[in-house]
């Protein structure tokens, strides 16, 4: 029997598993959305504008590992996802966008609401269809999701004329797909390997840093592994928390920009580097000619092309981060070889005694509240077992440095792109893939404007998230880089008009609170996390000049960190080591 | 960092869109092109593109992955690497008049060139090689009048066996 084009594309959205798509309709998806209206299997969720539905589609794909599936008109429908697609994109989480066309005469005509999808969506995709024919349609699709969620995955959209889904042809659903242009390298070759455990176990001061790629391959055993087989430090990037426990004694932080000063430390001096999943970008390095002087590096990665990029390598390795740690394992253990001991107790000492300086100390006495305890205290009492996703500036970095992150896709944030107003979308995601989890989005009264509309579709569709707002009535990142670097001319960083937000939420039809005493903190967040079924706005009215520690400023090295006043007091002079 | 003219070949799917692909990671990614040209070849599902770049050996790895990235490139061989040929055709209007008719003509000729069409005034030249002699006619041209001029942009194939094509045993793409 012959369907109709938005027929077959609801049939293959079923058959590829799809449970939610976060859409909007318009006049060049109406046919689509006449065939949603006639099934009850794919369940769509209205959101209030584009750029929700593609954060929403990004977190429910970030806890899943599956594809978050979008479905926006043409024009403006599209324009609007494309904040999302490129946030995916830098974060390479797989996707599907599927955006409806003007009809195909029209195209190239300036029709109303015709805007070139694919052109306009190119630099931040990792492929993009248009799909002039209906007989082609389903094999779209059905690569469509292959290519998003394969080697290294990433947004793909499909961009499918009105006509072609009024269109009639039989349906079938391929169930592989093979292309001659596209096949990611999954196994790391054997001989790389051996060399980077020889290299590896060679190392007099190892460190392991890995990122967000050992999340993607589903890592997080075979790193442990690893790790505790050889009793090396291990930090993660911002991307890559929760694959290394937080609370293992080998776990040295996060690194980078805002890392710990142990981890930035313990980069600086390492003599050998073992890098996966992560692809050295310029907030985990600083100034590239004072990166980790001394380190060899051995590289992992499935992208070639983030290999070598921006540091030189010894030992590449393209290949899947859990399939390469597991032949690295098996490689070690065949080879029989052993850490130097001697040089590790050494190396774990020095460490120690960076650990000691507590970089991320902050004032317990002030009578403000201070954003860090309300983030340790929403970490007790939640146990560590929230999803926590966030916007972008000050919160973010803090949530990551005090929420501790012990399982990976718990913890979903913007890293690559930096997109404020992704954390309240992307929370919705969260909820409907795991609705009997805690959700909580840590955000900023900055942030959270930008996608404030969501509340809406929370009201809709009764999805309870908390809503942690650490209000200090700055832009918080702006205003302290105009601090450090701009001798305190705060151009443009405070807002002096903003809402009251507990009556924003309730207008919404949703509860809010205002907590301004430290006292109330821990009270009102047990309260609020035991509302199972309430979305709560909790806005935490915050010391408004708190900063960031520690913080490497652009162009700097790690070992040149800005350190909290209280920090600076405990670093140990530095000493003369042998490290060459 | 030394930069060095490269020529790189490029096999892709015969797809709309492909070549717009390619030049948006050149001009995103800030990469210089100097030529580049494709058509499809014997198989009419593949175009083959040749483009020629300057960049430091680093940046041309960054290229040849970021090409092989594309999910339309099927192979990627950078032909800088081996031995190999390329050419570039160029068609040139020069004014010929006078004394210059049979001056334009032998320098033509010397370069093997052809006239492939004449008027009164004026003579349309064809000239194949690499580049480095179209430029050099180029020059001689010097004692006429340019009246126009338009140039290919270079192909290039590699010599002997290897070969850019779906069963070559070269370049195999990986992702």
């Amino acid at each position: 029997m012959e369907l109709t084009g938005a027929d077959i594309l609801v049939r293959c959205l079923r058959d590829e598993g799809v449970k939610y798509i976060f859409g909007y309709p318009g006049g060049a998806a109406l046919h689509i959305y006449d065939a949603l209206y006639r099934q009850d299997e794919v369940r769509h969720i209205l959101v209030r504008h584009e750029q929700g539905a593609s954060h929403a589609a990004d977190g429910y794909a970030r806890v899943t590992g599956e594809p978050g599936v979008v479905l926006v008109t043409s024009g403006p429908g599209v324009t609007n996802t494309i904040t999302g697609i490129a946030t995916a994109y830098m974060d390479s989480i797989p996707m599907v966008v599927i955006s409806g066309q003007v009809p195909s005469h029209l195209i190239g005509d300036d029709a109303f609401q015709e805007v070139d999808a694919l052109g306009v969506s190119r630099p931040c995709v990792k492929h993009n269809f248009l799909v002039r024919d209906v007989n082609d349609l389903a094999l779209t699709i059905k690569k469509a999701f292959y290519i998003a969620n394969s080697g290294k995955p990433g947004p793909v959209m499909v961009d499918i004329p009105k006509d072609v889904t009024a269109a009639l042809a039989e349906y079938h659903y391929p169930e592989t797909v093979s292309m001659r242009s596209y096949n990611p390298t999954l196994r790391g070759h054997s001989g790389q390997i051996k060399k980077a455990a020889k290299l590896l176990l060679s190392a007099k001061r190892p460190i392991i840093y890995t990122g967000g790629g050992v999340t993607t391959a589903g890592g997080e055993q075979e790193l442990r592994s690893l790790v505790r087989r050889l009793d090396y430090p291990c930090t993660n990037t911002l991307m890559g928390l929760g694959c290394f426990p937080a609370n293992d004694p080998l776990f040295i932080g996060m690194l980078g920009m805002h890392g710990t000063y142990e981890a930035n430390m313990a980069m600086h001096d390492c003599d050998v580097m073992l890098a996966v999943g992560a692809r050295f970008d310029d907030r985990i390095t600083g100034d590239l000619n004072k990166f980790a002087p001394y380190a060899k590096i051995i590289h992992v990665d499935i992208d070639p092309a983030s290999i070598g990029k921006n540091v030189k390598v010894e030992v590449p390795i393209v290949g899947d981060a859990k399939l390469v740690l597991a032949d690295l394992v098996a490689t070690i253990e065949k080879l029989k070889l052993e850490p130097n001991y001697d040089a590790l107790k050494a190396w774990w000492n020095q460490i120690n005694s960076w650990r000691s300086v507590d970089s991320l100390s902050y004032d317990r006495n002030s009578s403000k509240i201070k954003p860090q305890y309300v983030l340790e205290k929403l970490y007790e009492v939640t146990n560590g077992e929230a999803f926590v996703t966030s916007d972008v500036g000050q919160h973010q970095m803090w949530a990551a440095q005090f929420y501790r992150f012990d399982t990976p896709r718990r913890w979903v944030n913007s890293g690559g792109l930096g997109t404020m107003g992704f954390g309240l979308p992307a929370a919705m995601g969260v909820h409907l893939a795991y609705p009997e989890s805690d959700v909580v989005c840590v955000t900023g009264e900055a942030s959270i404007i930008m996608c404030i509309q969501e509340l809406s579709t929370c009201k809709q569709y009764d999805i309870p998230i908390k809503i942690i707002n650490l209000n200090n009535r700055y832009m918080g990142m702006v205003r302290q880089w105009q601090e450090f670097f701009y001798d305190r001319r705060y151009s443009h960083s405070y807002m002096d008009a903003l809402p009251d937000f507990v009556a924003l939420a309730k207008s919404f039809g949703h509860d809010g609170v205002r907590i301004d005493d430290p006292a109330d903190v821990e009270g009102a967040l047990r309260e609020t996390m035991k509302r199972k079924k309430d979305l709560v706005f909790m806005d935490f009215i915050t010391d408004q000049e708190e900063n960031v520690y520690p913080m490497i400023a652009a162009g700097s090295g790690h070992n040149e960190m800005h350190l909290s006043p209280k920090a600076e007091s405990e670093e140990p002079a530095p000493q003369e080591r042998e490290l060459a | 960092m030394e930069e060095n003219r490269h020529i790189i070949s490029v096999l892709l799917e015969n797809e709309s869109g492909a070549l717009s692909r390619v030049a948006g990671l050149f001009s995103a990614r800030g990469y210089n092109i100097e030529t580049l040209t494709v058509a499809p070849t014997d198989d009419p599902s593949l175009s083959r593109m040749t483009i020629v770049t300057t960049g430091s050996e680093s940046v041309i790895e960054q290229i040849t992955k970021q090409l092989n990235k594309l999910i339309e490139v099927v192979k990627v061989l950078n032909l800088a690497d081996r031995n190999h040929i390329e050419r570039e055709l160029m068609m040139v209007k020069v004014r010929a008049t006078g004394d210059l008719r049979d001056e334009v003509k032998r320098l033509a000729e010397i370069f093997r060139g052809r006239i492939i069409d004449v008027t009164e005034s004026i003579y349309i030249i064809e000239l194949t090689g690499e580049c480095s002699k179209l430029d050099a006619f180029v020059e001689t041209l010097k004692v006429t009048e340019i009246l126009e001029l338009v140039r290919s942009g270079v192909s290039g194939i590699a010599r002997g066996e290897s070969s850019l094509s779906l069963n070559g045993h070269k370049s195999k793409k990986s992702n």
